[in-house]
């Protein structure tokens, strides 16, 4: 069993407006039998977090091709990307780089 | 599992695998570096030569952001002064923000700002009354068409209004690759053959025109304003979603997945293009009105304004401009619609 976690998620880069332009959130990930990764993170964003069109923010399993994720200001694909395992504490920004110019 | 250490200082952890070469740099050796190939790109191309003033294409977003950024770290070394040009095109709700982005920056980074209007400069078009007018052609996305060409003609403006001798944009290097891919989808030679190199050396009387950032990709552009903790603004133009652009972004987005270096090789591709003379474009000529650069009668900023003028907006995009040729145009070959989201600079 994977313990309750408490997690930072920030939407930035435009990608704020897809979440009623709310930047920070503080999350807790409920205890669940397997640990929590980047690719169940998305799922519990899409049910709990997501206002507005979510196909601009999720496309398949992951993220939409032009967002940037950064797992503690360091980008997740240094980091094993989807399969990142959450510690308790992390903070996990989105940015978009689709936006404006 | 912790990042890798910065293959650069080795002290730190990485921040951030850069697409290209597949380097992992810590933010600092990041940002030092993408300063440095800035740098690179000007004096390599010698696009910026020392004295030059240089007008910066200012829209408050992340690219002319970061660009004025580098340049005024730069600067010194440089040896150039900057003036940021913003342009309001008179999009309600959407630029008031934007330039009030630009004004912050101006302020912060002690730099003079000087904001042209599409209003004061094209008889009272706006933006909004430009979309008013194509919307029921029932094709809208061409307000990016009307709106690309007028900007690039206000930022001409705004530069010589403040004396500026060169003019720098953000563009990127996705930003270059999804024109390729457009041009490429529509068959626009003459567009392909110019699309190359990192700017135009100011031909007609125009002022020069460079793109420092044009090797540097979008994913590096946003990370250098992040670990820079840049302040710009990030919505996308109410008009944008219409433009032909975005289908051009996801296509290049999915073959960056597939292939990272693919967007900055779609770059390369376009400067190494030849064409085959028989499709060479003309020599352009100067336009009847306003003496800027021509293949026809008109520019393409006059013969816009001159279709909205005339009630009939579509006149002046694709197949439609032929009509705008009456006055007897220089030459006559058929161009492809042009319509396009020209990132705001």
């Amino acid at each position: 069993m994977a313990a309750p976690l408490s997690v930072e998620v920030e939407f930035g880069g435009g990608a704020e407006l897809l979440f009623d332009g709310v930047k920070k959130h503080q999350v807790t990930l409920p205890e669940q039998e397997e640990p929590w990764d980047i690719r169940n993170l998305l799922v519990w964003i899409k049910k709990n977090l997501l206002k507005e069109r979510p196909e601009l923010f999720i496309q398949g399993d992951s993220v939409r091709p032009g967002i940037l994720v950064l797992i503690n200001d360091a980008d997740w694909e240094l980091l094993g990307e989807l399969d990142y395992q959450l510690q308790d504490k992390d903070s996990v920004l989105f940015i978009s780089t689709l936006h404006g110019g | 599992m912790p990042a890798p250490p910065c293959t650069s200082c080795h002290a730190a952890r990485a921040a951030l695998r850069r697409p290209h070469s597949g380097h992992a740099l810590c933010g600092a050796c990041f940002c030092a570096t993408f300063e440095a190939e800035v740098l690179h790109t000007v004096l390599a191309g010698r696009l910026l030569p020392p004295g030059a003033v240089v007008a910066v294409g200012a829209s408050g977003g992340k690219d002319s952001t970061v660009l004025a950024h580098v340049l005024r770290e730069l600067a010194p070394r440089l040896d150039i002064s900057l003036q940021l040009v913003a342009v309001d095109e008179g999009i309600g709700g959407y630029r008031d923000a934007a330039l009030a982005a630009v004004r912050r920056q101006a302020a912060r980074w002690e730099l003079p700002l000087t904001i042209v209007a599409y209003a004061d400069l094209f008889g009272g078009w706006t933006m909004d009354a430009v979309a008013r007018s194509t919307a029921g052609s029932g094709r809208s996305r061409s307000c990016c068409t009307f709106c690309g060409v007028l900007r690039r003609r206000a930022l001409e403006e705004g530069a010589r209004l403040v004396g500026a001798t060169h003019i720098v944009t953000g563009h990127n290097a996705d930003d270059m690759a999804e024109t390729v891919l457009m041009n490429f989808l529509r068959g626009d030679t003459g567009r392909l053959a110019r699309g190359g190199g990192l700017g135009s050396p100011g031909e007609g009387g125009a002022l020069p025109r460079c793109r420092p950032l044009q090797f540097a990709s979008q994913k590096e552009v946003v990370l250098y304003a992040h670990f820079r903790r840049l302040d710009y603004f990030s919505e996308e133009c109410v008009y944008a979603p219409e433009a032909f652009r975005g289908h051009a972004r996801d296509l290049l987005k999915l073959l960056e997945a597939a292939r990272p270096s693919a967007v900055l090789d779609l770059v390369h591709s376009a400067e190494r293009l030849a064409l085959a003379p028989a499709a060479l474009p003309p020599r352009p000529g100067a336009c009847s009105r306003c003496g800027a650069l021509a293949s026809r009668a008109l520019c393409q900023a006059c013969a816009l304004l001159d279709g909205l003028n005339r009630g009939r907006p579509r006149l002046a995009i694709g197949k439609g401009r032929r009509g705008l040729d009456e006055e007897g145009a220089p030459r006559d070959r058929a161009r492809p619609p042009a319509s396009e989201a020209i990132p705001a600079f």
